[in-house]
């Protein structure tokens, strides 16, 4: 029974990390870079997910708000600190946004306070009995929601003129941009969706911890990274599974390995591991 | 008085650190995002060393031995993995580090270890010896630049498939260089906790693996006179300005996204640039060919 509440808590942390990490894994699929302050917006959407629902009362509300400002944001962070580096070698972009995250977190920390904020009526907080374990609605809210907001993702993807657009210039800019595509404006769409899905993730976490605050990015972005570096680099679905199964080992690693290593260092030691086995990691293709 | 020779010493530090991180980053091109690692590992060993009773002078190579130990395995890492795995793996090894050190009691856990030993060297003497071996290590460095296996590097950091065609060892020399960086990240590592006399898992996160990013990047990846200044400069300065120390990361992040936004070279880069427009005349009349 412990075995299948860890499980089931472990697939509650790995959907988060999928939320993330599945905006990181798309800027890298379509530009190569390795997209650090995506955790910032992250935090950003948490943020705005506490304040808009103190102010209004509405969650529902809340949610909408920090996904689409976040959405915009993330268009900004790639109009004015991506695009202009682009043609540099890897490490300039890497550490630009290294630079951008750390200080975009002293930005919240200056604008909101160090402390951190709670929601002044938390939603969600009843617990329901679910196969004779306790969840509290938020968790299941937290499932029901990924569930939707990957299945939009996947629906929009293949499903829609727009989706098929975006992954042919992930496939091939060169040759989608020949067919008419305008690649540009799949770039901004790519930050939009993917800095969206962090804003949810994050108010997602705020919505489980009743907290936000500065740093709560600062974790999340290396273990999305590590996440999508074992789901392959660029590929969607091996970053879902990379981010569930990582949520799943975590929490039975917590347990077993709790004495001799912390929680953050197992996403590694399970990096680690896997590179060495699988340099181009779970799901990449050679 | 006191206060300028530990400014000093902790610049000195930061040199030695950062031009080890030079060796790997800048001129090998395998990029680090976990130095903080092997900084503290020469920390901790020299200081499980000293606490013991060992003598600080046998104690210091021994950090760098360990550091370059654990350095040679990351190097075995990056034979198996490239560019954008490897600066993940290497910043895997930099959470792991603390990760471990933080559950072992041994290693004094979360509290870490107090009380380590002065060197008894008096605060002078301890600043003299940090600023000549950074020194010894800018020297050694500027000397690696110049040999065969500086050449070597170079080709590495350009293209590896290629260096692999002309014949490079490749694998050889990428170990060698992270055995080489992170043993004088250990020399840091001994040096800073022989100076603060306390060390703990926070000294040696991931804020420090990206300070020390941060200095060769914005000194000019590669550059060791770049990274040395830089170096000195990003120690003293938010000591100095207590205006910067409150915003010090926002400082921090701020300047290494706008060096990379604006002179991807940094500062060695800005330098050449000027010299080149100064003295453009002369290299456009020796200068190559046009096609």
């Amino acid at each position: 029974m412990l075995a299948f509440e860890l499980i089931v808590q472990g697939l509650i942390q790995g959907s988060i990390y999928a939320l993330i990490a599945v905006g990181l894994t798309l800027v890298y699929g379509l530009l190569r870079i390795l997209h650090i302050a995506h955790a910032a917006l992250f935090t950003l959407g948490g943020y705005f997910g506490v304040l808009v629902t103190n102010a209004t009362g509405s969650f529902g509300l809340a949610i909408v708000v920090a996904m689409v400002a976040v959405g915009g944001l993330g268009m900004l962070v790639y109009r004015f600190c991506y695009e202009p580096i682009l043609a540099r070698p890897p490490h300039v972009a890497l550490i630009a946004s290294i630079g951008l995250f750390i200080a975009l977190e002293e930005v919240f920390r200056l604008v909101f306070g160090p402390y951190g904020i709670s929601y002044t009526a938390p939603p969600l907080t009843a617990t329901v009995v679910v196969a004779s374990m306790n969840l509290k609605q938020a968790e299941i809210m937290v499932m029901a929601g990924v569930i939707v907001l990957i299945g939009g993702l996947a629906v929009l993807t293949r499903r829609t003129r727009v989706g098929i657009a975006w992954r042919a210039t992930v496939t091939d800019p060169a040759m989608a941009q020949s067919f008419g595509v305008d690649v540009i404006k799949v770039r901004y769409l790519n930050f939009f969706i993917g800095s969206a899905l962090a804003a949810a993730a994050g108010v997602m976490v705020a919505l489980l911890n009743n907290l936000v605050e500065p740093t709560m990015g600062s974790v999340p972005s290396y273990k999305a990274l590590a996440i999508i570096v074992l789901g392959g680099l660029g590929d969607v679905r091996g970053t879902l599974i990379a981010a569930l199964a990582l949520g799943v080992v975590e929490s039975f690693g917590t347990i077993y390995l709790g004495t001799i290593l912390d929680r953050d260092a197992i996403a590694f030691v399970f990096l680690i591991v896997v590179l060495m086995i699988r340099p181009q990691g779970l799901f990449g293709k050679t | 008085m006191e206060y300028e020779i530990t400014l000093m010493t902790l610049a000195g530090i930061a040199v030695i650190a950062a031009l080890g991180l030079n060796l790997i980053t800048g001129f090998c091109g395998q990029i680090s995002l976990g130095h903080a690692a092997f900084y503290g590992a020469g920390a901790y060993g020299a200081a499980m060393l000293t606490t013991n009773g060992v003598s600080f002078w046998l104690a210091l190579p021994a950090g760098a031995l360990v550091a370059g130990a654990l350095g040679l395995v990351v190097g075995l890492a990056s034979l198996r993995v490239r560019h954008d795995f490897l600066a993940i793996t290497t910043m895997g090894v930099g959470f792991l580090f603390i990760g471990v050190v933080r559950q072992q009691d041994a290693l004094g856990g979360e509290m870490g270890i107090y009380a380590i030993p002065d060197p008894g060297l008096g605060r002078l003497g301890y600043m003299v010896l940090v600023v000549v071996l950074a020194g010894l290590v800018a020297a050694f460095s500027l000397y690696l630049k110049r040999s065969w296996m500086g050449f070597a590097f170079d080709a590495i950091a350009d293209d590896e498939d290629t260096a692999l065609m002309v014949g490079i060892d490749v694998a050889r020399y990428k170990l060698a260089a992270f055995a080489m960086g992170t043993a004088i990240a250990g020399v840091a590592g001994v040096l800073y906790a022989h100076e603060i006399k306390y060390i703990g898992p926070d000294s040696f996160g991931f804020p420090e693996s990206i300070a020390m990013l941060a200095m060769v990047a914005v000194g000019g990846i590669g550059s060791v006179g770049g990274v040395a200044f830089a170096a000195v400069v990003m120690t003293v300065l938010p000591h100095w300005l207590q205006v910067v120390a409150e915003y010090k990361l926002l400082l921090y992040g701020a300047l290494l996204f706008a060096v990379m936004r604006f002179s991807p070279g940094g500062l060695a880069g800005l330098v050449r640039s000027w010299r080149t427009r100064a003295g453009g005349f002369r290299i456009a009349a020796t200068g190559k060919v046009e096609p």
